[in-house]
């Protein structure tokens, strides 16, 4: 059977048809629904980890243990991962272990565009690149398969293009693997140096292995077409390359670590003029260079963004782009905004109002730093807020603390947000942290945490009680505040900020868009309003300016009762829908 | 065929094209569809493809290659004009909203988008889905009364797009879902 699936879906699917035993991850864009989609198999135990770190440790312990394995993260996920990853290059695997990672080219929803291939040339591990949802799926399976057979961890790694594009996939029967034996073996699962320089020969006796698999395995192949224009490429690009020059001959690798040196050769040597096609960085150019084979790669083509199949067009056949209509004016530009309703509005009303600096994460709420809040000072990395926060403390002092908090969401606190508040407390810094407790992960699009009180599956377990653990690290100021309560909220941050100690705000409030917020209705403006624009500076998508003052989109409002409260004429009144 | 989709996260496009993908799945050739979840989903500008026939390749339909464009959103619609293939058709929704420069006071939203758009040449097909949404008895089906008023400008015929309407709504909304595609249909 035929079915248009997900790339991310297909390699749910492929890790259900390769008989998986274990799934652990942490959600992140472009990667979110492979575990989702896990999720759906009751033959396949899975679990949201509290990060990537986590996860792929959890997925070793699986694999020692003997049951294939899964861990699958966003790009910057594998950075939080690496350090498992090395070492685990070098302990191999018993039951098979694949990490899949996504990477973001043009960077739609990530804070940088690094490329994931340098980990597996870094790591020593083999890397597979799919470039449809039927190859998600084949490939999935293969690097099980590949991960038993040469002992070693295999990385899948996917393109925001494959990962969120739909093709249509052929479902086959779970292949019931079973749990390997499990066996004490010290010498290859204990990494003491005494060990570790004996697996390090192992490593690099295992890639010269992989690469002479890879001269013959049917990941790599060969379409030879007219011999005028050669092209190499893997993923999405084999994808636009084919879409641009139909009638070119390909040499698509899907096995990207280590690179099939024999078949490189001898494509090269058939075509005149050889190009590399790959997105972000010269991986496959470098080590074709590398061979002393003459190529075209970036020297045309950028390091930047997302390839198209016009601009091959134009930088290998010299075909100009389409004349096409274009609007003579300048369009406003729809950038994302935080939804109505978001119980992140009220805490960045309130920042902006007092004028503080703000170190953000990695969430929704790092759309504060869009207009009209404007309220947010950084943003590096999941977690990165509180220790941001901390370091300008002991750079300024500690007045500069006085005007300075750190906002987090509830699951990136629990992902790396927490070790930060612990070097607060222990190296006697001031900082005042406002945990946004929306109980729930929701940029990525609503999955649970350890803070939520439920699993994966939706099944009641206990909670994190961020409270409980901002005492247990020694936080003596922990107080919880609604952010839509503008007034307290105001008079809490103050208190926090002036403070000199540690404290902690867990601005509770549930996500907009999920069930537990529960509103309904939705409001109206009034004849009492004079125009005064203060509800404007929420910044709240369903509030526009028109001639005669600013107005509430019905479609739009969700009630959430923000508006009324910073309005001083009560002229925002509730009605139901 | 090469259709694109554009709105306004949270309008429902998603839905959109998994109908289209659907009744192009039922045709038998090839498929592939692409769309951006995460960021920009949240009041962000936008787009899913989808591209159907023998055989596909690349996932993604560029400028001046779009045979339909289905706009969710009146300034959406204006942003994607480029993409418009040379006497493609564009189904424009008449609904309007504001981005957040014009929310703002930044920037103004342009005046008289469906006019300038036909004074350009491009065959502009405009409904005001959502009141027929309401007719229909649900203003989500917004996305399914443009599905049906697209339908007309496709090589699938009305019967295949009700079939693919019923394998993908759940069963509880198919009735309003059904009702909103007839509306879209003969208006």
């Amino acid at each position: 059977m035929k079915k248009l699936m997900l790339g991310n879906e297909a390699v749910a699917r492929g890790a259900f048809e390769a008989g998986v035993t274990v799934a652990s991850s942490y959600p992140g864009t472009p990667s979110t629904e492979i575990t989702e989609f896990i999720a759906k198999y009751d033959e396949i135990y899975s679990e949201w980890a509290p990060n990537e770190k986590v996860a792929v440790e959890t997925a070793i312990g699986a694999s020692t243990a003997g049951g294939r394995a899964l861990s699958a993260m966003k790009h910057v996920g594998l950075n939080v991962a690496a350090d498992p990853l090395f070492t685990v290059s070098y302990i191999g695997t018993n039951g098979g272990l694949v990490l899949v990672v996504a990477d973001d080219p043009g960077m739609h929803s990530s804070q940088n565009e690094q490329d994931s291939r340098h980990y597996a040339i870094g790591a020593k591990v083999p890397m597979l690149e799919p470039s449809d949802s039927a190859e998600c799926k084949e490939f999935t399976k293969k690097a099980f398969e590949i991960s038993e057979e040469f002992d070693t961890p295999v990385i899948l790694r996917l393109t925001t293009r494959v990962a969120h594009s739909q093709s249509l996939v052929d479902l086959e029967d779970r292949q019931e693997v079973g749990v390997r034996e499990y066996k004490k073996d010290i010498a290859k699962n204990v990494m003491i140096p005494a060990n570790a320089r004996p697996k390090h020969v192992m490593v690099e006796e295992r890639t010269k292995k992989l690469a002479a698999f890879g001269e013959t395995s049917d990941l790599n192949r060969v379409e030879m077409r007219d011999t005028k224009i050669g092209i190499i490429a893997a993923g999405i690009s084999y994808q636009y390359a084919r879409e641009a020059c139909p009638t070119a001959s390909i040499l698509k690798l899907g096995m990207i670590h280590p690179m099939p040196e024999q078949r490189i050769r001898d494509f090269a040597s058939k075509v005149d003029t050889l190009y590399v096609v790959e997105q972000l960085d010269p991986v496959i150019e470098t080590y074709v260079r590398g061979l002393g084979i003459s190529v075209i790669g970036k020297e045309k083509f950028t390091l930047l963004g997302e390839y198209s199949a016009q601009m091959l067009r134009e930088t290998i056949l010299g075909e100009k782009a389409k004349e096409t209509k274009k609007a003579e004016e300048i369009i406003p530009v729809r950038p994302p905004v935080m939804c109505p309703g978001c119980s992140h509005r009220g805490v960045f009303y309130v920042l902006k109002k007092l004028g503080l600096t703000v170190t953000g994460d990695i969430g929704c709420y790092s759309l504060g730093c869009a207009k009209p809040l404007e309220a947010i000072d950084t943003i590096v990395c999941m977690g990165g807020s509180i220790t941001a926060a901390h370091g300008m403390e002991k750079a300024r002092g500690k007045d500069f603390a006085r005007k300075t908090v750190a906002v987090l969401g509830d699951s990136t606190f629990i992902h790396s947000g927490i070790t930060g508040l612990i070097d607060v407390v222990y190296n006697k810094g001031t900082t005042t942290t406002i945990i946004l407790d929306n109980s729930i992960t929701g940029m990525t699009g609503h999955q649970q945490n350890p803070s939520t009180g439920f699993t994966i599956k939706n099944e009641p377990t206990r909670n994190v009680d961020l409270e409980m653990l901002c005492h247990a690290v020694g936080v003596d100021r922990v107080v919880i505040a609604d952010p839509f309560d503008v007034d307290n909220f105001e008079k809490v941050v103050k208190e926090g900020i002036a403070a000199e100690e540690p404290s902690v705000i867990i601005a509770q409030r549930p996500c907009a868009l999920i069930k537990k917020a529960g509103y309904t209705g939705l409001y109206v403006i009034n004849d009492k309003c004079k125009n005064c624009k203060l509800c404007m500076k929420l910044g709240c998508p369903a509030i526009s300016l028109t001639e005669k003052g600013p107005k509430i989109d019905e479609t739009l409002c969700v009630g959430c009762g923000l508006c009324p409260n910073v309005c001083k004429f009560g002229a925002i009144e509730r009605v139901e829908k | 065929m090469n259709i694109m989709i554009v709105g306004v996260g949270g309008q429902g496009t998603l839905l959109a094209s998994r109908i289209i993908g659907a009744a192009a799945i039922n045709l038998g050739g090839d498929v592939k569809l692409s769309e951006v979840h995460g960021m920009s989903q949240r009041g962000g500008s936008v787009v899913t493809y989808v591209r159907y026939g023998e055989s596909v390749a690349s996932p993604i339909i560029e400028e001046g290659e779009a045979d339909v464009i289905l706009a969710f959103e009146q300034l959406e619609a204006y942003r994607y004009i480029s993409y418009l293939k040379e006497g493609g058709s564009y189904i424009v929704n008449t609904q309007k909203t504001d981005p957040m420069p014009v929310i703002t006071g930044a920037m103004e939203y342009p005046a008289d988008i469906l006019a300038k758009m036909e004074g350009m040449g491009i065959r502009v097909t405009a409904c005001d889905a959502l009141s027929l949404a309401k007719e229909a008895g649900n203003i989500k089906a917004t996305n399914v009364v443009l599905i049906g008023v697209m339908a007309k400008h496709t090589n699938i015929s009305k019967e295949e797009w009700e079939e693919a309407i019923r394998q993908t709504v759940p069963a509880k909304f198919l009735e309003v879902n059904l009702a909103a595609f007839r509306l879209g249909y003969e208006a």
